[in-house]
């Protein structure tokens, strides 16, 4: 079960033509995939494009109906090689992933594409996750495009021009027989909008055509002689077919080209063309309906560059300014190639007067615009934002109005009552009580927010599933310690299982490898994963982790199920950190995401308490009394809804403790106390609604017990104590 | 052309929010509500791993409606995805750090911003973790959020959303209607509520009280007046902002004023000669807090023990010359903390209190009547047990291995005792009911030893340095926690006794204590402890006290 539900969503996808269809930039991109025909579609999820995959889960009943084939892919790879189903028949195929870390994982699939080239049109949705909010490596998609000449699209953040997009990219592909790269940037994705709605079409030949009359093409395989002849078919036949196609459908733009300045111009990617729209209306030189008084060229199509274009666009000008989002400056560099060798004299800016790297933000871009304007044509940017004022100016909106020093960083953690989080405490306290400190190999996924306060643990990330290769060499006979290794059941089976499990048993690495079972992919959003729990119609699940790991070799493997139970887990560690056996020790640490179980149990609790059935609401609180404000508690926690108050002593004055309204009551907080020997200020309480008849017999005969226990108690307080005045 | 400086231009809006808040929805909302009343509407976010607690930023803009020229390049309005720092109409803000982010980021801006805040906190990760109080300044961020707004909308809508059963986004969502920032009627965004289908109830009612906390102005940030007497200018930040704090605070100065007057209202029946005493023997500004102390030690011990506390604290006023009592007030603060230390019997015993389930009950949101049951989390360790029993048989058992195994044993798991039950009062009465031994018990002798060290070593400093003796007992602060992080404190304690020795007589001697006590309470290893107090050793010793 995904964290997000598109099953209402869904419905907008039997749109017919002529309807007006609004929604997520995502949704709308499953829609264009049904109304182009696509015969198959794959992937494999991930920020900024896991809720393509959520939404076509979701939509399996629509997908059946058009006999569409879809599969959640394994791993990017999978997902690439899956369009080789486009290779020996005219299938229409779709596959998404985030990029750039999933381009990474699939480029031997996609290079072999690529080589062998694709009959029906192969479009690969990449996610961009660049930028603000991005959580891996600053890369660009746009050299795998480059190496492995695929051709990328990069519409400008418009939902119509996305989904006109997936459709030209479709026919582009099968026009000039290459996989086409769609490039959707963080915020396309959850772009909302509208456009007008097409019928959706059945696939004119479906999967169960293609398995059925097998055919093959010996020319297609990548091995020589075929290979070498794949490489001259790219330059001679394919790239001149794809700039036809692109020049005849006029994929790119040319806006504004009688305006009054077209001594000048200015060259954008198309994902970064609102951003210079919105920059060129703050300098005066445009509008809301984009009508540039200075001439742009909008590359629709980042790769291939279509030569010809370039030159004609730059004829007769004196300056182009190109916006280029990212580095290095591929398009910059190829721009020189083309404008040198044909002798232009054109003076191409980009670079120079833009940020180098990083994401270009309205306020970059407007200051490089401005820049450029400045120096060619003074009088074509009237227009003076605030943002371009030195921060010494007190108009300028970056005129200090707040100290610095009290707006802290707020990095992302784990939620309110994750099972994670016990079991870094418990780590933290095998460290303790075994007085030594490990090396950790971290991955991708949730769990790598334990290299943030409060538990400071992990050292490297090395990709997906890599948390147990990227320990690999820290593997030494003679150390006095082993090094420990942390991968996510995500991670786990999208490879770890071969590159980390298989290799550590292979090499009789003596590692300690964590694996966070929550039976979810939960950082991409909560998709199934073979080890899931949840019974699942579409998918096979509940295939254990330790079973897994038993069968390609690991000796020494424990399964907690229960990683609330902190104490266990300590001691479990400190076995797993001490035993004299050989070879990987595999501890899989299982509790359900949080986020999933609540989102599960809230509606059943909140039904059965309307029912009149027993529902017992549980809660952990911090006694102000007990607490001495040391906040211990926090530093081996960390959890959200543990936090700071005012203390109500008025003779103590550093805050106390105290547990937050959002609490879920998972009991960490209690299991915290014990495992860490912290304070008895914890205490949970459970709130009974409907009680039952022993449940009253029962608080009747405690409340007369407790009464005259506590009276003597009270009667004596009250000799020395006097109610708050007010 | 200049289109946009002649207000052809969107309604800008930013939600700065913590990822699970609900900004999502906020955000939806208002495009909803946008493109009820015609406008072209769109809205971003960045998402994915943002979502886990992190801070993130939503944005919705919004273009008013009506048909494109022919001649258009575009036939609908290009709208940007990324807010541009100082061209945003309305910043709504989650909390008050988050205020303070949209501002420093050029979001919120005087010329042209309604910036709708909510005033509670939801501190950050650092400001959790100090073992002091490591809370940023409130006030510096009121002040900001008055400075770089045209228009500030503040309130705690945090609190007004739990009033209604809501979440905060509904309550924001109010404020933006109430606030007149949007030229749109508030029945489309309860239209749009409506419309999304989910608590809508809940939601509509902590929209409500949203609308009419728009209505409200603002808190005012406290004008910075410089507190303490000492030459170490102490900020009393964090200045209360929320209504149950300022009442706290008015109730606190009622108290100051009474304790001068009539101190023996202040104290129950059986505490009336000590409250004379208070009254005839110490000065005014001190004697409200030594009549929250007196009351604290009879509760703890029994009236011997204030007297026994009132003695030490006049120790300290025998020696007072500062004109707010400073030393004698931090004496009356620091000596009662201290001789009621967390022993097994007082825990016992604030457990058991009857106000004390009254507070748990009040937390849970339990109705009146309702059942509810009360489980502690305990982990007495042999230290602690040893420490309650008479000094001999203290001893013995915190020699004896056996004793340490079989308690070992029963508690490495930690033990789960039930308060509302027969079994668990009983054992928690039981254990308070030590009280009358307490005095023989090996902890007592241990404390009672070390307070009078501890003010022993404050009056001595005291004709010398006033202010170095005022932070000497202020140093009682480290003192906290239990089991390890007692131990710690404890050692740190020590180390800041040993450095306030050898700092008698130099002239920056208070400040550098109290500089050395944050350090102490940085954090827990006591690391930067070490390099504070390593600083001071290598630094060239300045001349001493005139």
């Amino acid at each position: 079960m995904a964290e997000r539900s598109f099953a209402h969503e869904v419905k907008k996808l039997r749109m017919g033509e002529g309807s007006r269809f609004s929604g997520e930039g995502i949704l709308a991109v499953t829609k264009a995939l049904l109304q182009s025909g696509v015969a198959y579609v794959g992937g494999y999820q991930g920020a900024p494009i896991s809720h393509l995959m959520d939404v076509l889960g979701d939509a399996h009943e629509i997908l059946d109906e058009l006999d569409v084939y879809f599969e959640n892919s394994a791993s990017e790879a999978t997902a690439a090689a899956m369009l080789a189903a486009s290779v020996n028949y005219p299938l229409r195929g779709a596959i998404t992933f985030k990029s750039t870390v999933g381009t990474n994982v699939a480029s031997d699939a996609l290079a072999n594409l690529a080589s062998g080239g694709v009959r029906g049109g192969a479009l690969i949705i990449v996610g961009e996750d660049y930028g603000e909010g991005s959580s891996i490596m600053q890369e660009r998609s746009h050299a795998f495009a480059m190496k492995s000449q695929m051709w990328l699209l990069d519409p400008r953040p418009n939902i119509e021009a996305i989904v006109n997009a997936v459709e030209a990219g479709f026919e582009l592909s099968e026009a000039s027989n290459t996989p086409v790269m769609l490039q959707l940037r963080l915020r396309s994705c959850h772009l909302y909008g509208s456009f007008t709605a097409k019928d959706n079409v059945r696939p004119p030949m479906t999967v169960k055509d293609a398995v059925e009359n097998p055919s093959r093409q010996l020319d297609r395989i990548v091995l020589p002689p075929a290979s070498f002849l794949h490489e001259k078919e790219k330059l001679e036949d394919r790239w001149p077919a794809a700039v036809d196609y692109i020049r005849s459908r006029g994929l790119n733009e040319v806006l504004g080209a009688d305006g009054p300045n077209d001594d000048i111009g200015i060259i954008v990617q198309g994902g970064v063309y609102n951003t210079l729209n919105r920059a060129m209306e703050l300098l005066g030189c445009s509008d809301a309906f984009g009508n540039t008084q200075v001439p742009t060229y909008v590359m629709n199509v980042t790769y291939p560059v279509v030569d010809s274009e370039i030159l004609e666009f730059c004829e007769g000008k004196r300056a182009v300014l190109l916006v280029e989002e990212g580095q290095p400056d591929y398009i910059e560099q190829n721009l020189n190639a083309i404008l040198r060798r044909a002798g232009s004299s054109v003076a191409l800016h980009g670079k120079d007067l833009l940020p180098v790297g990083g994401e270009y933000t309205a306020a970059a871009v407007t200051k490089g615009v401005h820049a450029f304007l400045s120096k060619y044509a003074p009088g074509a940017a009237p227009g003076s934002p605030t943002l371009l004022l030195p921060q010494s100016d007190p108009a300028s909106p970056f005129a200090p109005r707040v100290d610095a020093s009290v707006v802290r960083t707020r990095p992302p953690g784990l939620c309110t009552g994750c099972p994670e989080r016990p079991i870094f405490s418990a780590l933290k306290l095998a460290e303790k009580e075994t007085g030594k400190k490990h090396h950790v190999s971290a991955d991708i996924g949730c769990h790598l927010f334990a290299i943030n306060e409060p538990f400071n643990l992990g050292a490297t990330t090395m990709g997906y599933g890599l948390g147990s290769a990227g320990a690999a060499a820290l593997n030494s006979k003679d150390a006095d310690r082993r090094t420990v290794a942390v991968m996510g059941d995500g991670g786990f089976w999208h490879n770890g299982l071969t590159s980390g499990v298989g290799n550590a048993v292979f090499n009789q690495s003596d590692q300690l490898l964590l694996v966070v079972d929550n039976a979810y992919s939960a950082a991409t959003g909560g998709q199934d994963v073979l080890s899931s729990k949840a019974d699942n119609v579409l998918r096979s699940t509940k295939h254990p982790i330790e079973k897994a790991v038993r069968g390609v070799g690991v000796t020494w493997a424990r399964t907690v199920s229960d990683t609330y139970q902190i104490g266990r887990l300590r001691d479990l560690f400190v076995k797993a950190l001490t035993t004299r056996t050989e070879g990987p020790k595999v501890v899989v640490a299982q509790s359900e995401c949080m986020l999933n179980k609540q989102r599960r149990e809230k509606p059943v609790r909140a039904k059965a308490m309307k029912e009149g059935k027993r529902v017992v609401k549980e809660r952990f609180g911090v006694d102000a009394d007990t607490c001495t404000g040391d906040h211990a508690c926090i530093r081996v926690s960390g959890c959200p809804s543990l936090s700071i108050k005012t203390n109500p002593d008025p003779m103590r004055t550093d805050p106390v403790a105290t547990v937050l309204d959002s609490c879920v009551g998972c009991g960490v907080c209690g299991a915290n106390a014990h495992a860490a020997s912290l304070c008895p200020s914890f205490y949970r309480s459970d709130l009974v609604y409907n009680p039952t008849r022993r449940d009253k017999v029962l608080a009747a005969l405690r409340g007369g017990w407790i009464g005259l226990l506590s009276g003597g108690v009270e009667r004596r307080a009250a000799r020395y104590e006097v109610l708050e005045v007010n | 052309m200049s289109s946009w400086n002649e207000g052809r231009r969107p309604i800008t809006i930013a939600i700065l929010a913590m990822g699970g808040e609900g900004g999502g929805v906020l955000a939806d909302w208002i495009v909803d509500v946008g493109e009820r009343s015609g406008y072209y509407a769109q809205n971003t976010s960045v998402a994915g791993v943002a979502q886990r607690t992190g801070a993130t930023v939503y944005y919705v803009e919004m273009y008013p409606g009506g048909e494109p020229h022919e001649a258009d390049v575009r036939r609908e309005p290009v709208l940007s995805l990324f807010p541009t720092p100082g061209e945003v109409d309305v910043v709504i803000a989650s909390e008050l750090m988050e205020a303070g982010r949209a501002i420093q980021r050029g979001f919120s801006t005087p010329d042209r911003t309604t910036l709708i805040a909510s005033t509670n906190r939801v501190y950050s990760m650092d400001e959790k973790l100090a073992l002091g109080d490591g809370r940023v300044d409130s006030n510096t961020l009121l002040e900001a959020a008055h400075a770089g707004a045209r228009k500030f909308i503040g309130a705690d809508f945090m609190q007004l959303a739990l009033d209604a059963h809501s979440v905060i986004s509904a309550a924001l969502f109010g404020a933006l209607a109430g606030s007149g920032a949007l030229p749109f009627a508030r029945e489309t965004f309860e239209e749009a509520i409506r419309a999304a289908g989910k608590g809508v109830d809940a939601s509509l009612a902590a929209f409500a009280l949203g609308v009419e906390a728009a209505q409200r102005p603002a808190p005012e940030p406290i004008a910075a007046t410089p507190a303490g007497s000492g030459p170490v200018p102490i900020t009393i930040g964090k200045r209360p902002i929320d209504p149950a704090e300022e009442a706290a605070a008015v109730a606190e100065r009622r108290r100051v004023e009474v304790a001068a007057t009539d101190p023996a209202s202040l104290v129950g029946p059986r505490l009336q000669a000590q409250a004379a005493r208070i009254a005839a023997d110490f000065p005014a500004p001190a004697r409200s807090m030594l009549l929250h102390g007196a009351v604290r030690t009879a509760v703890f011990q029994n009236p011997a023990y204030s007297d026994r506390y009132l003695d030490r604290v006049a120790r300290l006023a025998a020696v007072e010359s500062g004109d707010t009592a400073r030393l004698t007030t931090e004496a009356a603060r620091h000596v009662a903390l201290w001789m009621c230390y967390q022993d097994t019997i007082q825990v016992a015993q604030q457990k058991i209190r009857r106000r004390r389930i009254e507070g748990v009950r009040a937390e849970a949101k339990a109705a009146p009547g309702q059942l509810m049951n009360v489980r502690e989390y305990l982990h007495p360790q042999v230290e602690e047990i040893a420490d309650t029993l008479p000094t001999p048989l203290g001893r013995w058992v915190a020699r004896s291995a056996w004793f340490g195994r079989v308690v070992g044993r029963l508690t490495r798991n930690g033990i789960v005792v039930n308060t509302t039950g027969i079994i668990g009062f009983t054992l928690l009465w039981a254990m308070a009911m030590f009280r009358p031994i307490r005095p023989r018990s090996l902890r007592f002798g241990r404390e009672q030893t070390a307070i009078d060290q501890w003010l022993g070593q404050a009056l001595a400093a005291a004709p010398i340095d006033y202010d170095l003796a005022c932070e000497i007992v202020e140093c009682q602060r480290v003192l906290k926690g239990y089991g390890e992080t007692h131990h710690h404190s404890v050692e740190s304690f020590t180390r800041l006794m040993t450095a306030a020795d050898s700092l008698v007589g130099r002239a920056d001697a208070a400040g550098t204590l109290a500089g050395l006590r944050s350090a102490a309470l940085a954090d827990e290893d006591g690391v930067a402890l070490e390099q504070a107090l390593l600083a001071i050793s290598t630094a060239p010793e300045p001349a001493p006290a005139a």
